[in-house]
């Protein structure tokens, strides 16, 4: 999460304009740019997320998955990349399997790349989009964000945290507007070292005593995919940390309830949870549109938000 | 290149040579590839019909020598080869290089031992080659130790392949030590570092990637010492090859302590970089073992300085650029190092941290050729080799990857401030490197 409080104000501005925009208008922002989806990992929300918003302004876009396209051959990442750029593309939004894998293809190509998650690493438009979410339930009436618009906040990140890409994204952002970000879970998957990631950010193991003190808590899926080999007791998991109705009614009964997806019911998550009056998971990926809108517009006219390509 | 001259005499130099106690002006003549006779300026008895080299103003020391160096031949000439590695060793100022056996296929017999010193290979400078300790470097079944040594190689390792059972590294101790061959170790319990592409620390952490922990390596050098206690009577020498932990140089100092023949290397990144240098995926900072912390760096110099490290090596691993040009977890380990090590050891340990540069040109020379008993090397008293480095030590440079010998470019001091520049690298009396200073 490289980018400015004030660059972070402009692409929430642009964010909200432009969900409330007329279609017609909208579609002129990027009429005909080429943008490629190129994705590694398997994806619902995020792939069609950046694809509606890149259409949404009238991008072409194209999708390149590893299953389907010489990947499967041993093409390289940086070949992949550039075969994209002589095809036309404009912009690439990557979704890899390795950290930095977004950093490489833009060095090897060029272009802008915008990265929709790189292995553990980062994911930053779902930060901006787990922003946007907060504030509209936290502080419904900010316009402009700055450093202190999440003054005496804490947001509670739950679970999974050594494999989460969401949860490295979240824990640079959301202190930089001001809020105390409390990471929770078991040595296996928080290790005590993540709390020197950046400033702002603390460890609570107990998640109810977390949970009595956060305004928003996210809850995130136990990556098995990327477990490697690690054996995890998953009803002692539960029982201390799955989120449960009677947890929510007795210690944070107004905060609100965020998961990135795809969320495990019964697991992390009780499907009450889930479905009930606190939950912001769909709103959360209806805001990834509007979010992913000013993305592709920063990447492609950067003027357009004051920023200087 | 030039071909063997009759006589070569080094005049006007100052000879360097602490394995023989020399610091002072003197004149060299080399002759028929040995060391023929020194003297005061001036008063070499037998100059005649010698040529000469005006070494005016420099300092001569024996040639250095790097006993941890990938030269990659045979089976992946693409990234280096003998003949491209010694030469960029010739241009670092090395004479004689140590050659690990992890090539293609593994250098487990007595055949791809000779092959590699065979005149074909064009080698600029002297190669060492050793042997694998296991067939294959698979650490199960021992290789036959007295061919391998009779062959020409200097110690037996599966350098990246570290032996785990504990029953096969006693017995790979022992059998090596029945024919006087040294045992180098890899020390990493790869155990502990599965998919993992960095030291494990915040850093690691932050970027996403997973981590080798220190004591993967420590643990197995503490390993390695209990074997090597449990067969004192055998006097087995362990070598650590590349130490990068507190924990590890520690164990070796206990060791010591102990009276065990317990030995080790450290390699220049290792005493200069920390896992900060990764920065951004920068594949020129992966290497095994990888870059850690400042305070394991910081325990790197102490031990360089109060000598528990007998040798400055450069794990020197080169690889194709577009090898390198891939995700960071998929990057192949390792830097080129044999044209950077003199000009970092002189810049960093010398001038910054103060060690005298005999000391420095001890652990580049004396000190590693008596670890594998290079016979005649890392001294240049009278008879030995005329393996010989002139270098104005207080020249300071600009090291430029683009300028290297080596075919690989895979390194992290590019555009680095260099101090010690070399005028001539002579090889058993040939000179096999030349520089306008």
């Amino acid at each position: 999460m490289d980018i400015s409080v004030a660059a972070v104000s402009r692409l929430l501005a642009r964010a909200r304009a432009l969900e409330n925009e007329n279609p017609l208008v909208r579609d002129r922002i990027l009429a005909k740019r080429r943008i490629a989806l190129l994705f590694y990992e398997s994806s619902t929300r995020t792939r069609t997320s950046f694809e509606l918003a890149s259409k949404a302004l009238g991008a072409d876009t194209t999708l390149i998955s590893s299953l389907s396209s010489s990947i499967e051959k041993g093409e390289s990442l940086k070949d992949t990349g550039l075969t994209l750029r002589a095809l036309g593309a404009e912009a690439i939004i990557l979704r890899h399997s390795s950290s930095g894998a977004a950093w490489l293809l833009e060095e090897s190509t060029r272009l802008p790349v915008v990265n929709a998650g790189d292995g553990m690493h980062e994911h930053p438009t779902q930060a901006l989009l787990d922003l946007k979410t907060i504030l509209t339930h936290l502080r419904p009436d900010a316009g402009e964000v700055n450093a202190e618009t999440l003054a005496g906040v804490t947001v509670t990140i739950v679970g999974d945290i050594l494999h989460s890409r969401v949860a490295r994204s979240n824990m640079l952002l959301l202190p930089r507007l001001g809020a105390r970000v409390m990471l929770c879970g078991p040595k296996e998957l928080l290790p005590e070292m993540a709390a020197q990631a950046g400033p702002g950010i603390v460890i609570e193991r107990d998640f109810e005593a977390a949970m009595r003190q956060s305004q928003a808590i996210m809850m995130l899926r136990i990556q098995a995919e990327r477990l490697a080999g690690l054996q995890l007791d998953l009803d002692e998991y539960k029982a201390s940390y799955q989120l449960t109705g009677q947890r929510l009614a007795a210690l944070a009964p107004t905060a609100v309830v965020l998961h990135p997806g795809p969320i495990i019911r019964g697991l992390e998550i009780t499907a009450g949870v889930a479905d009930g009056i606190q939950s912001a998971i769909l709103e959360q990926v209806t805001n990834g549109v509007a979010v992913r809108m000013a993305v592709m517009e920063r990447a492609l006219v950067p003027d357009k938000q004051g920023d200087r390509p | 290149m030039t071909a063997l001259a009759a006589a070569l005499i080094l005049r006007g130099g100052h000879l360097l040579d602490p394995a023989a106690g020399v610091d002072a002006p003197k004149d060299i003549l080399l002759k028929d590839g040995r060391v023929a006779e020194i003297a005061s300026p001036g008063k070499l008895k037998h100059a005649e019909g010698a040529e000469v080299l005006d070494a005016t103003g420099l300092a001569i020391a024996p040639g250095l020598i790097d006993i941890h160096v990938h030269l990659r031949e045979p089976g992946q000439g693409y990234k280096e080869t003998i003949a491209s590695g010694t030469a960029a060793a010739a241009a670092g100022g090395f004479t004689a290089v140590a050659a690990m056996p992890n090539t293609i296929p593994v250098n487990d017999s007595p055949e791809i031992t000779r092959w590699m010193q065979s005149p074909e290979r064009g080698a600029s400078v002297r190669v060492f080659p050793i042997g694998a300790a296991t067939r294959g470097s698979k650490g199960e079944v021992l290789n036959d130790y007295a061919a391998l040594k009779s062959a020409g190689a200097v110690a037996v390792t599966d350098d990246g392949h570290p032996i785990l059972k504990d029953s096969v590294m006693r017995e790979v101790l022992a059998a090596a030590a029945r024919v006087g061959l040294g045992v180098i170790q890899h020390a990493e319990d790869t155990r502990m570092t599965q998919g993992a592409s960095m030291n494990l620390g915040p850093v690691s952490f932050k970027l996403g990637l997973r981590g080798m922990p220190p004591e993967a390596e420590t643990s197995l050098v503490e390993r390695d010492i209990r074997l090597v206690t449990e067969l004192r009577d055998l006097r087995t020498h362990l070598h650590v090859a590349h130490t990068s932990t507190a924990g590890a140089v520690d164990a070796v100092r206990q060791a010591r302590r102990n009276g065990l023949r317990v030995t080790c290397e450290v390699a220049p990144h290792h005493f200069l970089l920390t896992e900060e240098h990764v920065g951004f995926y920068n594949t020129h900072a992966k290497m095994n073992p990888p870059l850690r912390s400042a305070a394991d760096r910081d325990a790197m110099i102490e031990a360089l300085l109060d000598g528990v490290v007998d040798a400055i090596a450069t794990d020197h691993a080169p690889h194709a650029t577009h090898e390198k040009e891939v995700e960071f977890e998929h990057a192949p380990n390792g830097i080129i190092g044999l044209e950077t090590a003199l000009g970092l050891t002189l810049r960093w340990l010398h001038k910054e941290w103060k060690m005298p540069l005999g000391r420095v040109l001890s652990l580049l020379s004396a000190q590693p050729a008596a670890l594998f008993g290079f016979k005649g090397r890392g001294t240049l008293a009278v008879g030995s080799y005329a393996d010989v480095v002139v270098f104005d030590p207080k020249a300071e440079w600009t090291y430029r990857v683009t300028e290297s010998r080596s075919k690989a470019k895979n390194t992290p001091f590019d555009g680095w401030q260099m101090m010690g520049k070399i005028r001539w690298t002579i090889s058993e009396g040939r000179v096999v490197y030349t520089n306008a200073i």
